[in-house]
């Protein structure tokens, strides 16, 4: 633990999870998912939850979202405990069908600042035609979700979330099922939108790699049941230094971490950091 | 082991950035003979072209036209039927019956199916009403309903009401339950709960199920509703299309039962390929959204 010196203008977490155990399952067998994970995002964090399968990450996601209650511990936004579903808390998934297939767009942009934030049409109109413009889909407003690629939908996804400007935006592996040229390039878009906006950002992803380009702090859990094992910086790393000698050496550090290999495994390649996990 | 294989080192090259022009081919314009040969709808008439032609050759071949009237006698008299009036008043004195009854089946499937979704005790009394009386045939009730609402349209409306409500909920149910997990989560962040998300998410999500379920519950509401007017009809005054075959078959104008019958069948058919098939290219096709 870092000592944490206590002074007033200290920024306060936004979202805070404390000793958070999640299960699944009945009376008869329940399933651990995550035992006893605590962490703390603060405001314009991109934070991201890594770990193999099995570790719970996207169970903690869920719980953030408030579709899972923990089993014991707590999730917080803003102090107060999270309970249900709400759209401070804007989701956006791997999969492609969390686009409504019977809207457009333009419509789908839409659908939640209607719905949930109760904004007149124009109104609702206009935000979602600049997000959609922001993430360069402007030609393609009155397109139906099966008529874009895969990176499309998940742009459109990722304008849904940010034109609501919820307080959190959580993201469960959105880019995994991309290939990796297009995830390459959504990455860098992430980035670069945060750069801009400046939102808060709960990332899960099972990829060293876009762990250290995407988020500015990382989590690592252990799997089976998940637990916390470090908590680490990643501000520090840009695409352009993909190849670079420390970068390497993160990634090196995150797998050994990971997977408990002794440190500095004799591994003359430098391929450890490579895993997929 | 064979001989290694290298291939030629060759140069690279690299050509100038291509604009996104037409990359699909002009279509090549075919005989129009052939095209309007290969069209589904023309294959279809033709079809039934020869299956009427076969009909009036055996009609002629028999030679009775009290058993058996042929394709042009049937034509006649249902031209006539329409000329006059009488066909055209019973077909409508049939969809009245059959609108109501369609319109309150569908209203009470949705309604037990989103109370199904929503909560437990819903689940159950859909599930078990469905399985017990999804197999008995509407038809069957009509005594009953005869008993408890005497001869008129009342009764009509009680059978077809059972005839839509079990097939629909049915297939809505089906097709609620197989919306995706991430689009109800998606639903749900937004906030919606309870009959709102219903709406905005579990309806429009399950329209293709939804919509084959209509079309089921058409064709057994418009077979049920006939069959039951074959048993009564007349206290209604006029009657329906049910009741038009019946009275004709007592005179023994066999014409028109026949002309009665291709009435049935034909607004069965534009029922279908007109409104049904209208419907879903407006939504699920155009959402691409069948499966």
């Amino acid at each position: 633990m870092i000592p944490r010196l206590v002074r007033a203008a200290e920024p306060q977490p936004l979202l805070r999870a404390e000793n958070v155990t999640l299960e699944y399952g009945g009376r008869a067998s329940t399933v651990r998912a995550t035992e006893d994970v605590s962490f703390d995002v603060y405001e314009g964090d991109r934070f991201v939850l890594l770990g193999a399968s099995g570790c719970g990450k996207s169970s903690l996601l869920r719980a953030a979202g408030g579709f899972l209650a923990p089993a014991s511990g707590r999730f917080t936004l803003d102090g107060a405990t999270i309970g249900k579903p709400g759209p401070d808390r804007l989701m956006v998934f791997q999969e492609f069908d969390q686009l409504p297939p019977w809207k457009t767009v333009l419509q789908n942009v839409m659908f939640p600042l209607l719905k949930a934030r109760g904004l007149p049409r124009k109104e609702a109109t206009e935000r979602a035609r600049h997000w959609i413009a922001r993430i360069g889909l402007e030609r393609f407003e009155d397109a139906f979700p099966h008529q874009l690629s895969g990176g499309m939908k998940q742009r459109v996804a990722i304008a849904r979330a940010l034109a609501m400007q919820s307080r959190v935006l959580l993201m469960d592996e959105p880019f995994a099922a991309l290939d990796a040229l297009t995830r390459r390039r959504m990455q860098e878009e992430l980035v670069s939108l945060w750069q801009e906006e400046c939102f808060t950002l709960l990332f899960v992803t099972h990829s060293i790699e876009e762990a250290l380009l995407v988020g500015s702090r990382i989590l690592l859990l252990s799997p089976h049941p998940g637990r916390v094992r470090a908590e680490l910086n990643s501000h520090q790393y840009g695409f352009a230094g993909i190849g670079s000698t420390e970068f390497r050496a993160a990634e090196r550090r995150i797998a050994e971490l990971l997977f408990d290999l002794p440190p500095e495994a004799q591994d003359s390649t430098g391929r450890a950091g490579r895993i997929a996990l | 082991m064979s001989r290694p294989v290298t291939p030629p080192v060759r140069a690279e090259f690299v050509l100038p950035p291509s604009s996104p022009s037409a990359a699909r081919a002009p279509a090549g314009a075919s005989l129009p003979a052939r095209r309007v040969l290969e069209l589904p709808a023309v294959r279809k008439v033709a079809l039934l072209a020869v299956l009427a032609a076969l009909w009036e050759a055996v009609a002629r071949w028999q030679g009775n036209d009290l058993l058996l009237p042929g394709f042009l006698q049937t034509a006649t008299a249902f031209a006539q039927g329409i000329a006059s009036g009488e066909l055209l008043q019973r077909v409508a004195a049939s969809l009245a019956v059959l609108a109501q009854g369609y319109a309150v089946g569908v209203a009470a499937a949705l309604l037990l199916t989103a109370i199904a979704v929503l909560t437990r005790p819903g689940r159950e009394l859909l599930e078990t009403c469905t399985a017990m009386f999804n197999p008995l045939p509407a038809i069957a009730l009509l005594p009953l309903a005869m008993l408890w609402l005497g001869l008129g349209n009342a009764s009509l409306v009680f059978v077809i009401v059972h005839a839509v409500l079990w097939p629909l909920a049915l297939s809505t149910y089906s097709g609620f339950r197989a919306v995706p997990e991430t689009l109800r989560m998606a639903g749900r962040n937004y906030g919606l709960t309870g009959l709102g998300f219903v709406a905005s998410i579990l309806l429009p999500a399950a329209l293709p199920a939804i919509l084959s379920g209509l079309k089921i519950a058409w064709a057994f509401a418009w077979r049920t509703l006939i069959a039951a007017e074959l048993v009564f009809g007349a206290a209604s005054g006029k009657g329906g299309l049910g009741w038009y075959i019946f009275q004709n078959r007592n005179e023994l104008y066999t014409d028109k039962v026949f002309a009665g019958l291709a009435a049935v069948i034909l607004i069965g058919f534009a029922v279908d390929h007109a409104i049904f098939a209208t419907l879903e290219k407006a939504t699920v096709r155009r959402w691409n959204m069948q499966h």
